[in-house]
């Protein structure tokens, strides 16, 4: 079974927790400017939005890329930046309509979510489910369910 | 490792800027952040000095655990002399400002002296640069923030900022971080605002990857979180009410301080508390509370992000506030709200909405208001000082129109920005003021929570409830249940609480945590991620340190055992009604047991003996 990332902006309260731990296990130390998952406070609006790469079927990334240096991995559909490859260019940044691809400045290399391999730390640290790791065939599969909770099926009874 | 072990040196008068490391030697003793900043500051300045003069320092700080993925390790703290105490100020914020200072490489920033004209710190890694504010002086702390995104065009930086209540000299200002968390008590504001600093702006982008044992660390973070996740207050109440989840527990304890204390329970607590925040308004069909938010790192996230009524008198010409932001806190909720008679929620949350605008600390102000309005009804202060208003308990108009003249220190406002000791002073009824040490009392009434009495009569920075929060005891039963209206016993609980306070702040962690965790889920996380062996009976013994250091610090600033008393209403005047009617606060009772506790004189005096077991400076 192929999973994927799935986040729930709703449950999200901003604490970064997901951040601290991507970086941590993908860079050696908690830094969120380094982070490959990003949460965003829209202040105003009083509302949190973790964002990351969603791993594309047709990623313009890997299509983009001059050296072929981004790669499927075939295990978990992640789409891998192979940093022995990757001579920086910087045309995968371009050409990734979310902006998830980004230049790490002191690596030279461009750096993407790859899942942690299939164990996503993000997911493990979230303290509140809003980002899970789930069937890639049925994201909307606990959406579905609250909002069949919420079917009137009274008048069938 | 987990500190980064370097300090950096701002002299405002000089404005030079000089990084050096940290004393090892004192963070052995003291760990960090509340702690390791108060050995600085008795290394480095007269107690007796002028607390809003350039010889006053201002330290902000973090600690070991400050940066890092254990949950709520996002602390800093802000130590220096209050102005309104005139002892040790230690205000403790969360948010995303510590981390940042971490991620930086610094442990803490010590500002020294006073600029000639306004400036603000912009941080960057290891660049720290001293920059003219002389266009953002007279601005909020939220069109300042406004101003310096704008202006450094970095969407990422964390800024820590004073309002206009703190350039016009209000006691209580409070040092604003991420727009709605603070370093609240106590006047640091005033004191940043005295040395002509506007604000710290901060970018970190180095990260922090030292800690000691990396996967022992992940452990025991791990499973501290899951004790969090799985415990009633952190894991569902604190979650879903924030601390309001308290209003109407206190209420029913009958403890909650009602209108600048005459009561001792309030009518309208329902319409105010946690609940209440949850409850579609009849405007627009959307309840008070828009959702719960995190500081960083931290999986408790009792953090109440909030809207006004747009309806409401407050805001209705005002679209400007018609945003998300910081909503009520337990604390700010009762001062802005019983305290001051005022049941409407709304003229609650713009009120706070104003605090966090302009850095006041809600508590003093709240509690000053209550002061004033009691003022009111006898007759002392009238609508001549007033300009016309009509400043009675339970006017949510008097209440607002306060807020908006503190925050910028206009017409009597500034009466308001004196503190409820100065106020009352100054209009010739001192025994009006509910302070001890000259801070405003928090949100529980000694006379129902008898354990608090003694923790507001003793705490080294004025009445306060985060010095020895034995209501978690008396009231929640954590870690185990005593009975609030029993003093026997409650000077050990007291110590012991204030002990284990001391060294939960100077760690880097939220003392929320400690609804959930004992020293036992804390020590291992500081040991993992430090140098050393970390103890829980090593952390117990860092806290009684710092604690007798900010005693003695006290009593060399001229604050002696005498001061260690409440306002006469708590000690004479029985309450009013509910479970501790009759009752007065029994701290006579267990203020000797208390000091002989500590090693102190029977008049509350440090004593060399217990100046040299815990290797006090001389």
């Amino acid at each position: 079974m192929q999973k994927s990332l799935h986040i729930d902006p709703g449950k999200c309260t901003g604490c970064l927790q997901c951040e601290a731990a991507c970086s941590l296990v993908n860079e050696g130390a908690v830094n969120p400017s380094k982070s490959r998952i990003k949460v965003f406070n829209f202040h105003d609006e009083g509302r949190f939005v973790p964002y990351t790469c969603t791993q594309c079927d047709e990623a313009w990334c890997m299509q983009a890329c001059p050296v072929d240096a981004i790669v499927l991995n075939p295990e978990n559909g992640s789409k891998d930046v192979l940093n022995d490859v990757c001579v920086g260019c910087k045309v995968c940044t371009i050409a990734c309509p979310f902006g998830t691809i980004n230049y790490n400045s002191s690596t030279g290399k461009v750096v993407k979510c790859d899942l942690c391999g299939g164990d996503p730390e993000c997911v493990a640290a979230c303290p509140t489910q809003a980002i899970t790791y789930v069937d890639a065939n049925a994201t909307g599969l606990d959406k579905m369910r609250a909002w069949a909770a919420k079917t009137d099926n009274a008048a069938g009874a | 490792m987990s500190w980064t072990r370097k300090i950096l040196r701002v002299n405002l008068t000089n404005g030079t800027v000089q990084d050096e490391p940290l004393n090892m030697e004192w963070a052995n003793d003291y760990l960090g952040q509340r702690g390791l900043a108060t050995r600085y500051l008795v290394d480095e300045i007269d107690p007796k000095c002028d607390a809003l003069g350039p010889d006053n320092k201002l330290i902000m700080t973090t600690g070991p655990l400050t940066g890092t993925i254990a949950s709520t390790g996002g602390r800093y703290s802000v130590v220096c002399k209050s102005p309104l105490t005139g002892a040790v100020a230690c205000s403790n914020s969360g948010g995303f400002f510590g981390a940042e200072m971490k991620f930086a490489g610094w442990d803490m920033v010590i500002f020294e002296g006073k600029s000639a004209s306004p400036v603000y710190l912009h941080i960057e890694n290891d660049v720290a640069r001293l920059m003219p504010a002389d266009d953002l002086w007279g601005q909020s702390v939220w069109a300042a923030d406004h101003a310096l995104r704008q202006k450094h065009q970095d969407p990422q930086v964390r800024i820590a900022c004073v309002g206009r209540s703190a350039e016009q000299g209000c006691l209580y200002a409070a040092i604003v971080n991420d727009l709605h968390r603070a370093a609240g008590r106590s006047g640091v504001g005033t004191v940043m605002a005295s040395k002509n600093l506007k604000a710290v702006v901060v970018r970190g982008t180095e990260g922090m990857g030292n800690v000691a044992d990396p996967s022992q660390f992940m452990q025991t973070v791990k499973a501290g979180k899951k004790v969090l996740a799985e415990n009633a207050v952190t894991g569902q109440g604190l979650p879903a009410y924030g601390t309001q989840v308290l209003m109407n527990v206190i209420n029913e304890v009958g403890a909650l301080p009602t209108r600048n204390m005459r009561d001792i329970q309030f009518e309208g607590a329902n319409e105010v508390g946690g609940e209440a925040m949850h409850e579609p308004r009849k405007s627009d069909g959307k309840p008070n509370l828009t959702t719960n938010g995190a500081c960083y790192a931290c999986t408790i996230a009792c953090g109440r992000i909030s809207t006004i009524d747009r309806t409401h008198f407050s805001v209705k010409d005002k679209p400007e506030y018609w945003i998300n932001s910081g909503g009520l806190e337990y604390e700010a909720a009762w001062a802005l709200g019983p305290d001051t008679g005022v049941d409407d929620i709304d003229a609650l949350t713009y009120a706070n909405f104003l605090c966090n605008e302009d850095g006041m600390d809600p508590i003093s102000f709240g509690s000053t208001v209550a002061a004033a309005m009691e003022l009111f009804e006898e007759g002392v202060i009238t609508t001549e000082h007033t300009g016309g208003m009509e400043l009675k308990f339970g006017s949510a108009e008097a209440l607002c129109w306060a807020a908006e003249v503190t925050a910028k220190g206009e017409g009597f406002g500034v009466d308001l920005g004196l503190g409820s000791k100065r106020l009352c002073e100054k209009y010739g009824r001192p025994e009006l003021s509910m302070t001890v040490k000259g801070q405003e009392f928090p949100a529980y009434d000694p006379r129902g929570i008898q354990g608090m009495g003694l923790a507001y009569a003793t705490s080294n920075r004025g009445a306060c409830h985060l010095r020895g929060y034995t209501v978690a005891s008396e009231i929640l039963g954590i870690p185990e249940k005593t009975d609030p209206l029993e003093s026997g016993g409650k000077a050990g609980l007291v110590k012991a609480f204030q002990d284990a306070t001391a060294a939960v702040d100077s760690a880097g962690l939220c003392i929320f945590t400690t609804f959930a965790w004992t020293m036992d889920d804390i020590a291992p996380q500081v040991d993992a991620a430090c140098e050393g062996d970390w103890s829980t009976e090593r952390m117990m013994e860092v806290g009684e340190r710092i604690w007798n250091l900010e005693r003695d610090f006290n009593q060399k600033a001229g604050i002696s055992g005498a001061e260690d008393t409440l306002p006469t209403r708590l000690l004479k005047e029985g309450a009013g009604s509910g479970p501790a009617q009759g009752r007065v606060s029994d701290l006579d009772q267990m203020l000797p047991e208390y000091y002989q506790l500590r090693g102190y004189g029977a008049d509350g005096s440090m004593t060399d003996e217990t100046r040299q077991k815990w290797s006090l400076p001389a």
